[in-house]
């Protein structure tokens, strides 16, 4: 297995792409620090039960990642644990859709602490040990939507496309440490979050992928693999669209 | 770390820039630039915290970027530990 003895954090993991993200880099031998929201475990134990089940290891570590302490603190906890932090998943993302005219400070300004401030307060913690190892992979969860723009998403597209500027600028401060740093740019995937999106808008969104299906968390979680694993040695300040082809 | 004497520091300083840059102790003397031992901009931001971490004090950026040698580095260490 690709990544045995490695260590990975995964942001937001307790459900969604996350989610799949985790139970996929467990699957591939590394030990996984599960991360949730203060106060909602219960799901997280669920991933962490699945990956221990699959001969995995885990554990759930409870942390508001716009909160600099709390990832400070939820980053020494997992090299406390496995000895190392390897690798970092910046996944955690929320929305608050409105039309710009109608968007409210707190819509913006939520949608850019956890979306965006999280990317910053996390990378900058992990990569104190990644430095120190002289190896490390980042990558993190932006969107099609930071890509290409989407009506209503101009908060969460700007958090988005804020994190491709971030992962090209960071990929090359630490370039010549062993530390590759990429973005995974999601289309439309099936999740909780978008589960929220009318059936209509739905339909509508759908008839816009060329590969002509709503993706998985799976699909995602695969590039995501893919980018932590050898075969992506090579590659670093890069996005990876998997997205059915929308954004081409 | 107030009782530490100029060559107790300049030690530990040697020993953490023998770690980070990967140059020889001997290399490594009170008036030797960090530039002739090839840090670049990364090198020198880990030194510092390494040393921030090790003598227990905060080098801030103004202060961090006159330190050039080995020596201005202990110095500092002395004047502020």
């Amino acid at each position: 297995m690709f990544l045995e003895n490695r260590v990975a954090l995964v942001t937001g993991a307790s459900q969604g792409i996350g989610r799949a993200i985790a139970l996929a880099v467990a699957k591939n031998g590394a030990a996984v620090a599960v991360n949730h929201y203060p106060g909602q475990s219960d799901q997280a134990d669920l991933v962490v039960e699945q990956i221990a089940m699959a001969g995995g290891r885990a554990f759930p570590v409870a942390a508001d990642v716009s909160k600099r302490p709390e990832v400070e603190e939820m980053v020494d906890s997992v090299v406390k644990r496995f000895g190392s932090l390897d690798i970092l998943i910046n996944n955690a993302g929320i929305t608050r859709d409105q039309l710009l005219l109608r968007m409210k400070d707190q819509d913006w300004d939520a949608v850019l602490a956890t979306n965006l401030n999280s990317v910053f307060y996390c990378t900058r913690a992990a990569l104190k040990w990644m430095l120190k190892s002289r190896f490390g992979r980042v990558v993190s969860l932006a969107s099609v939507v930071g890509v290409i723009g989407n009506a209503g998403q101009a908060n969460y597209g700007a958090s988005k496309a804020g994190i491709i500027g971030f992962t090209k600028c960071v990929a090359r401060e630490v370039a010549s440490r062993g530390i590759n740093v990429n973005a995974v740019a999601p289309g439309y995937i099936r999740t909780e979050m978008t589960d929220r999106i009318s059936p209509q808008a739905q339909d509508e969104l759908q008839g816009t992928i060329p590969l002509g299906r709503i993706g998985t968390p799976e699909d995602v979680a695969g590039a995501v693999v893919f980018l932590v694993s050898p075969a992506a040695d090579y590659i670093t300040g890069q996005v990876l669209n998997v997205d059915g082809g929308m954004a081409m | 770390m107030a009782d530490l004497n100029d060559q107790a520091i300049f030690e530990k300083v040697r020993s953490i820039i023998v770690e980070q840059l990967g140059v020889e102790e001997n290399a490594v003397a009170l008036e030797t630039s960090f530039e002739a031992m090839n840090a670049d901009s990364l090198d020198i931001v880990e030194l510092i915290m390494a040393l921030e971490e090790t003598f227990g004090i905060e080098i801030p950026d103004e202060a961090a970027e006159k330190l050039l040698t080995v020596g201005t580095a202990v110095e500092y260490i002395k004047a502020n530990s």
